[in-house]
């Protein structure tokens, strides 16, 4: 394998940017991943700690709002509530500018593609107003810290994070002979939301050795997994189903005595272990990285490697990246909308001082306005699967135009003096800057034009 | 896939050559389609409670099974009611008792306790694949039945079919050629950006092949008259200003696409297909399936109005959706992935205010796996009929190729 540093950064990294060193090899790639996470020091997000807090005033200034009857009072507490909803629902748009700028400024860019790979395998989103915004703060704490470690932590800390619960239903879902049920006289029901997309989505993959009885099976040992504002993550025994409960033919938990979070990370832990997740997990990271159909000796190896090593994501990376199929020089998969918009933004050299004064409403219309267009509204995958990966789900009429909608319009309002076209096109897009994208970038009537269609040729939309 | 499933119409320039002055601001024409009536098949993407929506209250099992979810027709109570009564057994969910007003010919006809072949495991995803496959099992083909049909046609030309909105069709890829586009992505060049895009996609076909399209269907949009003052104002403003960002579509999106829809298909235009979600109702359902089917039933209303009384009365619309859901709702407010649905028709083309299909009782016994609504037809043989009474396509290519597998039986009559 001959590692390309050019390569690293457009097809494992966030692009090229002619002010950021490309990494020398793998081992520098790997340094960086496993070293101090500098971007999201640099440009902060609140975990989701914090995010739950303001979704728990969200949720009281709505029923003081709602619970007020007339006079000054109530318009009070209405205006009180407006604003906050206000600040609530605009501090996600700050949130993606500094996602952004991670992409745009990072060093690491393996690290940035990962954490939306992730995020994107463990899809989570709020589905109540004061929880929808809280999909980075989620990604924060759920994912990011987990990436270069062991894929069990990862899956427990995603499947137990407040925002996966109650996405999936898991904090509604009761034991049918809990305490709970019992309470309230048969008004407590199972949900099998999050138990069938651990199993399917999650672990195993749809093609997996598990049956309707397992994910009946999982549901009852999930009951109990919950969570409140103030406390983040929490586990109610009163929920709980009684007794043991047998998934993929070993049996969690005692048939006496009470019910305990520990057979739940257990079942975790053997679902990380079990090969057809090795190899769900592989093909997945071979089909994100290289191509739609990735080389089979990549997937064999890759899940080789996740059993051989228990599951360290860092030894998988290692293999990933040491492949002789992970550098074909020809550019394959489609770059999705966001890591678009972000390498077009790193190949303009945007910096905290071009964003530092925008305000919500313009990093909406400017940025996470477009993505919805081009076929990704942020943090808004259709469904817990997430986005596609298929070259030609981003490339249709509609995505294509709005791309180059985007490139042409864009980088004049993200900086004030837009760059050389043909110098743009060396650095954005090195040795691939064909003889064809050189023509173009000298040709086009004007400068943002040029710029627009460099950013929309195939050479830069692919990686 | 998508590549090869469009033959996309040329529009050769050469280098340099200047908008104005160009033939291709003549409106292309194109050749009639070879049949007549309209098609427009909407994906309930979620798994739409087919108990919820069309409520059989006059089964005795029901009010056992949905003690907090919508009862019968008109009853008030507790439990709301106030659904319009079908045929004293079923009663249809009040949201969508708009486009089924009292008086008149009834435009909206059902199937009840039908399903695709998908059982047991519940999935959106395979089951979604499965209903657009049309297959009885999943990877048998990896295009979609509704190319299929287009398959067997002659004269089929780009905009015979259209797939709309943002999400990919599966039922519609295929080899057959089909038009893919959202009503606000048009894309207005200056002649020499055009020129050098072109220039820069040409030897990439999934880009050469989507900005063709793009332009082509721009094109058309910024000339027809149908579109109305803000298209026409909106480009002229982009050609004098240069490009302009794009803006996401918000709030009714769905009018949009059904719009769109009835635009193209009162011209040449024979098949069109979106998707609508917001099906998947785990929790507080009475909510969310109302709001769901709000939409459907505006969706209709404005494929109506902007079809018109001629191109409506030969049009059919069916609505389906990967499965049903629990017969017992669950303790969220909710129900859970079920199997056996429901299926809705509209349009002047469909013998509608009836329930069609075999009810096969809600009993525990029963039900499927003992919690499903038991599926006692195959949804494919319902689409089958439609599409051999639309387009004359015959039963063996129906059974064969369209949907392998499938046993038609007998014709229930859904179409007038």
């Amino acid at each position: 394998m001959v590692f390309d540093p050019e390569l690293a950064e457009i097809r494992f990294g966030c692009g090229l940017a002619a002010q950021l060193a490309q990494p020398s090899d793998v081992a520098a790639m790997l340094a960086r991943l496993q070293g101090p996470d500098v971007a999201a020091h640099t440009f902060a997000i609140p975990g989701l700690d914090t995010g739950l807090a303001t979704a728990a005033t969200f949720a009281k200034l709505r029923r003081a709002w709602r619970k007020s009857r007339e006079g000054k009072q109530a318009s009070l507490a209405k205006q009180a509530f407006r604003k906050y909803r206000r600040h609530h629902v605009q501090q996600q748009h700050l949130w993606f500018r500094q996602s952004l700028l991670r992409q745009c400024q990072t060093r690491d860019g393996f690290r940035e593609r990962l954490v939306l790979f992730w995020a994107d395998h463990f899809t989570a989103q709020g589905k109540r107003a004061a929880l929808r915004p809280m999909g980075a703060p989620y990604v924060e704490s759920a994912i990011r810290p987990h990436l270069a470690g062991r894929f069990e932590d990862l899956l427990i800390a995603a499947v137990t994070s407040p925002l996966m619960l109650h996405y999936l239903d898991q904090h509604r879902s009761i034991g049918p002979n809990s305490r709970a049920a019992r309470r309230r006289k048969g008004r407590g029901g199972l949900n099998e939301n999050l138990a069938r997309e651990v199993m399917e989505l999650h672990t195993l993959g749809v093609d997996g050795p598990y049956g309707q009885q397992d994910v009946r099976q999982l549901a009852e040992l999930f009951t109990g997994l919950n969570f409140n504002a103030k406390k983040g993550f929490a586990f109610r025994g009163g929920q709980a189903e009684p007794g043991s409960e047998t998934v993929l033919g070993v049996t969690y938990g005692a048939d006496e005595g009470k019910a305990e979070l520990g057979p739940i990370l257990q079942v975790l832990r053997d679902l990380a272990a079990h090969p057809a997740t090795a190899a769900h997990l592989a093909r997945k990271l071979a089909v994100h990285f290289t191509r739609d159909d990735p080389d089979p000796g990549l997937v064999a190896d890759l899940t080789e490697s996740y059993i051989q090593s228990g599951g360290d994501l860092t030894r998988v990376y290692e293999t990933l990246l040491q492949h002789p199929a992970s550098w074909e020089p020809e550019l394959n998969n489609i770059k999705p909308p966001q890591d678009f918009v972000a390498s077009a933004c790193r190949g303009l050299g945007i910096g905290t001082g071009d964003l530092a004064d925008w305000k919500a409403k313009q990093l909406r219309r400017v940025l996470v306005a477009p993505l919805g267009l081009m076929g990704q509204r942020w943090q808004a995958a259709p469904g817990p699967d997430g986005w596609p990966e298929e070259d030609t789900a981003w490339i249709t009429p509609q995505g294509l135009s709005a791309r180059l909608r985007w490139a042409m319009a864009a980088p004049q309002k993200l900086r004030k003096d837009l760059p050389d076209p043909l110098r743009f096109a060396e650095q954005s897009l090195g040795q691939r800057a064909d003889a064809r994208v050189r023509f173009v970038a000298g040709a086009a009537e004007t400068r943002a034009e040029a710029i627009g269609l460099i950013l929309a040729s195939p050479a830069f939309q692919r990686r | 896939m998508s590549v090869s499933r469009r033959s996309f119409l040329t529009h050769g320039t050469v280098l340099g050559c200047s908008l104005a002055a160009s033939p291709l601001l003549t409106p292309v024409s194109f050749a009639a389609a070879p049949w007549d009536t309209r098609l427009v098949v909407i994906v309930l993407r979620g798994g739409m409670d087919g108990l919820d929506v069309l409520r059989p209250y006059g089964d005795p099992g029901f009010a056992g099974l949905r003690p907090t979810l919508g009862s019968g027709p008109g009853l008030g109570g507790p439990n709301g009611g106030g659904g319009v009564d079908l045929d004293g057994v079923f009663s249809l969910h009040p949201a969508l008792a708009p486009p089924m007003p009292p008086l008149g010919r009834p435009e909206l006809g059902f199937v009840q306790a039908v399903s695709t072949p998908y059982r047991d495991r519940r999935s959106h995803f395979d089951g979604q694949d499965i209903l657009e496959a049309g297959t009885r099992t999943l990877g048998e083909r990896r295009d979609g039945w509704l190319n299929r049909l287009l398959q067997q046609q002659s004269g089929v030309e780009a905009r015979t079919a259209f797939a709309l909105g943002q999400g990919d069709l599966q039922l519609l890829r295929g080899v057959a050629p089909v038009s893919d586009w959202s009503p606000d992505a048009d894309l207005l060049l200056s002649p020499q950006a055009e020129d050098l895009a072109k220039l820069l996609m040409q030897e990439d076909p999934l880009f050469k092949a989507a900005l063709s399209e793009a332009l082509a269907l721009s094109r058309e949009d910024a000339q027809d008259p149908a579109m109305g003052e803000t298209s026409g104002g909106a480009s002229s403003e982009m050609m004098r200003s240069g490009m302009e960002i794009p803006k996401a579509r918000r709030g009714k999106a769905h009018l949009k696409l059904a719009e769109f829809a009835a635009r193209q298909l009162r011209g040449e235009t024979r098949i069109a297909s979106f998707s609508l979600n917001g099906w998947d109702t785990h929790t507080r359902q009475k909510k969310a399936l109302g709001a769901a089917l709000t939409r459907l039933g505006d969706s209709i209303l404005a494929l109506k109005q902007g079809l018109g009384v001629d191109v409506w009365d030969k049009t059919a619309i069916v609505a389906v959706t990967e499965f049903g859901r629990t017969a017992r709702q669950n303790g969220t407010g909710g129900t859970d992935h079920g199997t056996g649905g429901a299926m809705i028709l509209a349009g002047g083309a469909i013998r509608g205010g009836r329930v069609f299909g075999q009810w096969p009782g809600l009993a525990e016994a029963d039900l499927y796996n003992r919690r499903d609504l038991m599926p006692t037809g195959d949804l494919r043989a319902t689409l089958a009929w439609i599409m051999q009474g639309m387009t004359g396509v015959s039963r063996t290519v129906l059974e064969q190729q369209v949907f392998p597998g499938v046993q038609m039986a007998a014709d229930p009559g859904y179409l007038r």
